[in-house]
This record gives structure tokens, sequence and C-alpha cells, in this order.
């Protein structure tokens, strides 16, 4: 009952949003507010069912993002052609090496023979890594540099690539498998230390991802962004030339241009939300289950689990590698949804920190309350800033007209959402730290 | 001979002297985030919001001291103002720890909760610190610019490499020193310091002995603030002042603070250091050191430099990787809990 008031008053929120600003508004915060929803379905099942520590959220959202370039734009036949098979061939051998030193350093017995061959096996592979990759990379990133200079992605449909735009959607799973590898990665130095460490580690990675995303110019144009991604929905300009559509919008007593524009963001509306859909019947059967229940003991004993032969380890890195493919679904999604891969835009209070909030705000171990709070929090993101406002308006109105005070307070109005949200997090650690949907 | 000279000066000038002032500043971040990690035994997510907030404090009272005319010769004037920011920022972690932490800690909350909420202390820092001086670049930097300019050391020395050395590289290290030199003698001569450390290697015999926990935790805050404050200016005043960046060193501190052992100060220091030197040495261009040293024909064609500039947060990544897998405790024996 509380429940389903909860769930309305959110609804409220948006409604009020539609009518008293606009309907595109509402319905760009909601479209926003379902993948955050997600997302915070994603880090409740780290936190909520295994008590997982990752704050490195970011990262997987942005490898989620990446895929959903590599995959859904054209591919730069030139550049492939000037280094592509190089760059790849300089990857696999870069991996090689990697894997050779982890076979050194495990199969040999210690002692200095093997320091000496593990170091120099590394440096000489490292050297012959960048001997064969930088060449290749240059001549990629020389190909027309202000239009691509990147190898560009796997729609090799020739000219109207636009109209593949059933290949974003190849490319959301493709996130999710992205981000799970680079889970692993972690999961398996970091997991099995203290749960510090694997905050840290998650920390350090994510920091990784956005720097090789800035930089590797060859795989995504770094900080000169990729624009454009093809849609798994139609182009407004498509839809306002057809006529069907114009007769169907004036008989509703919508105009063209806004009937348009919302008609698209309801198609977003509807694809999110069966995928988010589909994740909660999951994480809802998941928590139900026996496997559930397994991890929620871990969770909260890890000794007493282990002695009933539990593989605590396992187990965790199963489930980091599970969370952290639905953050990268959802990075890909959000690209998708932005039509563009802003590396300079990933911030880890956004991404992350915020991410958080949604869930201890919802409710940890809950799957509805991190659904909750990611509505909640995402529409009070977007909200505070002009409420703010009016606020700020308000006590600032003794102020004289031309006081310097006034225009500064004015001015970092803005400023107040990161103030607002931390405030809102620790209230509710403080007054109701099972958060407002608790966990049965 | 001479080339030899050149090699080692150009070396000094862009690793050793920026890596020796940036391990400084990273040792007394490290410091602050090891000492509340040993004494309130949790990861404090706030330290680099903690120090933006010094720095910006001292920054305001630095442009106030500057309209008024005040200064102090060749040193900045923010040297004046830093006690001040000391004080303020005593006062808000004070403040923070009666509002938010001391709850937590009569509960006895698991660690991981504490960290948690250092997050949300985080968020309302990060926003404050925006709200009051903006998210922009401040520049607060007065006084002589530089001890040693290039210009001078090449017409001294007659090389062809010059050497800098800037005024807030020298008072970074010399003030790091004297904070470093100051905490260690109180750590270990002073009653308060001894309990500290009794605090820290086992609460309960501490307790038992009579040792007031809040007075130990009302120290470790206002050390931190003093150390958060100094590391914040004097980072400030060698690179420049930008809330965000302060963020950003969350990364390196918490490398170095692991790297040297969590809850260990003297593993902070070598942490610190560790973690600077790799990150400038990984991603320096050695192309001009080793066109000294190489015979002419020998000599690199390109930058030689290991990675980009852009990928120092993997540097310190990697080390704190490579210790954690193979020195969980750190190099310095820290806690492993």
């Amino acid at each position: 009952m509380k429940n389903a008031l909860l769930f309305g008053l959110v609804a409220l929120l948006f409604l009020g949003t539609g009518l008293f600003q606009s309907w595109n508004v509402a319905l760009s915060i909601f479209n926003m507010a379902l993948i955050s929803a997600i997302l915070a379905l994603g880090v409740n099942m780290q936190w909520g069912f295994a008590g997982l520590f990752n704050i490195g959220i970011m990262g997987f959202v942005a490898l989620g993002g990446l895929a959903a370039v590599l995959v859904s734009m054209p591919t730069t036949t030139e550049a492939w052609t000037a280094g592509g098979p190089r760059v790849l061939l300089s990857l696999v051998f870069g991996a090689l090496t990697v894997v050779g030193a982890i076979l050194i350093r495990t199969r040999m017995a210690p002692g200095r023979l093997r320091t000496i061959l593990f170091l120099s096996f590394l440096i000489g592979g490292f050297i012959l890594y960048r001997a064969l990759f930088d060449p290749a990379r240059d001549a990629i990133e020389a190909v027309n540099p202000a239009a691509t200079g990147y190898l560009g992605g796997l729609n090799n449909w020739g000219e109207d690539y636009r109209d593949y735009g059933w290949m974003t959607l190849v490319a959301w799973p493709v996130g999710a498998l992205l981000a799970a590898g680079a889970a692993w990665v972690v999961g398996k130095t970091a997991l099995g230390l203290r749960s510090d460490y694997l905050a840290i580690a998650t920390l350090g990675i994510s920091e990784i991802v956005i720097a090789i995303l800035k930089n590797e110019d060859w795989m995504s144009r770094g900080v000169k962004n990729v624009i454009g991604l093809p849609r798994p929905v139609p182009y407004e300009i498509d839809l306002q030339q057809s006529e069907t559509f114009v007769e169907r919008a004036n008989a509703l007593g919508f105009d063209a241009v806004t009937a348009s524009s919302l008609w698209i963001k309801l198609n977003y509306t509807f694809l999110f939300a069966v995928i988010l859909i589909i994740l909660l019947i999951g994480a809802q059967r998941a928590l139900k289950s026996p496997w559930g229940r397994m991890m929620r003991a871990i969770r909260d004993n890890e000794t007493a689990a282990e002695a009933m032969g539990k593989d605590v380890t396992r187990r965790h890195l199963q489930i980091f590698v599970l969370g952290s493919a639905i953050c990268g679904l959802a990075g890909a999604m959000m690209t998708t949804l932005d039509g563009q891969l802003t590396p300079s835009s990933y911030q880890p209070l956004r991404f992350t920190f915020l991410i958080w909030v949604m869930v201890i705000v919802g409710g940890s171990g809950n799957n509805w309350g991190a659904i909750l709070g990611g509505f909640l929090i995402w529409w009070l993101w977007i909200q505070v800033e002009p409420l703010g406002a009016l606020l700020m308006e308000f006590l600032t109105w003794p102020l004289p007209e031309d006081s310097a005070l006034k225009a500064h307070l004015l001015d970092s109005v803005q400023h107040m959402r990161l103030l607002t949200m931390g405030v809102i997090l620790l209230l509710v650690l403080r007054f109701s730290p099972r958060g407002l949907i608790p966990e049965r | 001979m001479v080339d030899i000279l050149n090699a080692i000066v150009a070396l000094t000038n862009f690793v050793i002297i920026p890596a020796t002032a940036y391990g400084a500043q990273l040792a007394l971040g490290a410091l602050g985030v090891t000492l509340i990690y040993g004494i309130l035994r949790f990861s404090n997510f706030a330290h680099g919001d903690t120090m933006a907030f010094g720095a910006m404090v001292t920054i305001l009272f630095t442009w106030w001291f500057q309209s008024m005319g005040i200064s102090l010769g060749p040193l900045p004037t923010a040297l004046l103002a830093l006690p001040l920011g000391i004080i303020f920022t005593s006062g808000l972690l004070l403040a923070t720890d009666r509002v938010v932490y001391r709850f937590y800690r009569q509960q006895k909350a698991k660690p991981v909760i504490l960290v948690i909420v250092s997050m949300g202390v985080m968020f309302v820092l990060n926003g404050l610190v925006r709200f009051i001086i903006g998210p922009n670049d401040q520049r607060f930097a007065d006084g002589e610019r530089f001890i040693i300019s290039a210009r001078d050391f090449k017409e001294w020395s007659g090389l062809r490499e010059g050497l800098a050395f800037k005024t807030s590289q020298g008072l970074t290290i010399v003030v790091a020193f004297i904070c470093v030199i100051a905490l260690f003698w109180f750590l270990n001569r002073t009653r308060t310091g001894k309990s500290m450390r009794a605090f820290s290697d086992n609460e309960d015999l501490a307790l038992l002995s009579g040792i007031n926990p809040e007075r130990v935790v009302m120290v470790t805050w206002l050390i931190v603030a003093a150390l958060a404050t100094v590391a914040g200016v004097l980072y400030g005043l060698d690179k420049s002042y930008k809330p965000f960046t302060y963020f950003q060193l969350l990364l390196p501190i918490f490398a170095s603070a692991v790297v040297g052992g969590l809850g260990s100060p003297l593993g902070a220091i070598g942490g610190g250091f560790v973690i600077a030197f790799s990150e400038v040495t990984i991603t320096y261009a050695f192309k001009k050191v080793l066109t000294y040293l190489m015979p002419e024909q020998l000599e690199p064609d390109g930058l030689v430099q290991l990675l980009s500039t852009d990928y120092k947060f993997a540097v310190s990544f990697a080390i704190l990787v490579i210790v954690l897998l193979f020195k969980p405790t750190g190099l310095f024996k820290g806690q492993s809990i």
C-alpha cells in the first residue's frame, strides 16, 4: 500500500512536469529516468544482493557507450585499409604478451631467473607492441581527421547507414558484454580483498576507461566526439514529411513538429520500458530463488556461508559481472538516446555517485526500491535547478536589485543540485537507513 | 661530459623537481586519509573536497589581504591566509563529525556505511565549494615566481638546458617537510599523540586504559583539517585551483595511502612519492634526455614517451593493483583487516 503510494507520488511529479512545463520535457526526463532505473537495478544487484561496493559505474556506462559507437556507426573503409588489421594485430600481440608474462610467473619456479625472464619479456613485448601499434594508429588517424579519423563501427551497409537503426539494438547487448569483460578483469584482481580495495579499484578502472575513450582517437575519435549515431526509431524530419503522420497529428490537435518529437520520445520510452520490465522480472525471480537467498546469506555473513560450502569469491565475481553488464547495457542505451558519444561528459558525480544516491534512497536490496529511487532522484536532479532558482529569487527578494551577493547567489543556483543530493543522501542514511522501500 | 650534465639538468628540471613537489602534495593528502583510516576506520571519500574547501577559504582570505595591500614580499600571500584556512576547515570538519559521523560511531556502524556517509559529505562539500567560489579556475599565487629561473641558470652554468625551480615547488617541499616533522613529533612524543597511536593499534585496550575516544577523534579531525588545507593550498599554488581537479586527486591520494599501507603515516609519505615519481617518469617524453646521452646515430626518432600524459591515472592504478596483488598490506606494513 505504502509502496503504491510512493510510486503514485513519483508519477504525480512527472505528470505535474508535463502539465506545468511541457510534455516534451516530462518525457525526456522520463526516458532518462528509465535508464537511471536500469542502472540502479544493476548497482542494487551488486550492493543490495551481495554487498559489493562498486564506485566505478561510470566506467561501465562509458564502455556501453563505446559499444554503441563500435557497432552502429558506419565503417571507415579507408581507415581500415590504412591500418585496421595492423592495429588489431598489435592489440592481439599486446594481449599475448600479457598472457605470456602471466604464464612465466605461474609456471616457472620462483627465483632470479624467473624475475629476469618475466621483466624482459614484458619490456620487450611492450617495445614491440608500440613499434607495431604506433604507425598503424597514426595511419588511421590521418584519414580525414575532421570527419572520421577512426575505424568506425560495424555498420557496413553502405551510404545509407542510418536506415540500419536496428544495429543500435544489437549494440546494447554488446555494451553489456564489454562491461562484463571489464568487470571480470577487475573482479578477478580486486574481489577477495577487502571491500575498500574493491571500491578504489573500481574507481581507478572507471577513470582509466574514460582516459582511453578520450585518448584513443583511432577507436572512437576521442574528445572530437562521435555524433549522429543511427537510431532504432524514426527521425523527426521523416515524420514531418510523411503526410499520414501530419494528418494524424493534426487530427489529435498537435502541430507536426511537436507531435514528431513526442512520438519519437514515446518510441524510446516503449523500448526502454520493455527492457526495464524484463530486467525487473529477472531480478525479482533471482532475488526469490535459492541463488538470491544464497547471495544474501553471503552478504550477511561471509564466514557462515563459507562454512556451508559456498564459494564466496566465485559468487561475488558472478554477481559483480552481472551487475556491471546491466550498467553497460544502460550505458549503450543512453548513448543511443543522446545520439552521440562525448567522453568529456562522463563525470563521476553524475554517473557513479548519483546512481548510488538512487539505490540508497530507494532502498538497497529491494528492486522496486531501486527503480523508485531511479525515477525520484533523476527527476530531482533535473528539477532542483528551476526549483532552486525560484527559491533563490524568493530568498534574495529583500536584497537590492544591484547587489553583488544577489547576482552571485542567483548565478550559483546550478550548483544547488549537488548540495541537495548530498543532503538527501545524508538524511536518508540517518533517519531511514533502509531506504524508502526497505528490503523484505 | 657537457652532454651528460645537460641530460642531468633536463631530467631534474622536467622529472625530479616536479615529481618531488607533486609527491609532497600527495603525501600530505595521503597522510590525512591514512589518519582517518587508522583512527576512525573508514576510507574518507570526502577528503579531496575537504582539500578543495580548505584551499577555497585560504584563497578568499588571500584575495582579501591582496585587496588591502598586505603581502609577504617574495613569498605568496596565501601563506598568511593559510592559518585562517586551517581554522575554518577545522570548524567544518568538527561540525560534520558532530552532525554526521558521530551518530554512526555510536551505532558502531560497519565501515562501508561510513564510506557511503562520506560520499554524502563529499556531495555536500562539492556543492558548497562550487556554490561559493564557482567551478572555474582561480588564480591566487603572487610574489616571486621562481627561486631559480631557467634563463639565470643557463647564464650561470653555460649549459644548453635551463633549470627552473618555482617558488611554489620550493615552498611545497619545505612546508611538507615541516608538517611531516611536526606530525611525527606529535605522534611519537606527546601524550595525545601516543594515545592516538594506541587507539589506532588496539581500540579496546586503549579504551580500557582510560583514553577518551571522543578527544582522540577530535584531535584527529583537527590534524586532518590542517594537513588537507596545507595540501590543497600547495597544490593550488603549484598548479592551479579548480574544484574538480581536487576531486580527481582522490584516486592518486588513495593509491598513495594503500601502496604505503593504509593506517601507516610513514607509508603514506613513501606511497605519495612512489606514485608521484612513477606518474611523472612514465608520462615524460624522454627524447630530450636520450638525445644527450646516446651517440648521434642511435638518437631516438619518437618522443620515447611510455604513455601519454592523460594516462597518469592508469599509472597510479597499475601500481596500486601490483602492490595489492603482491603485498596486500602495502610497502610499509599497514593494517590489513
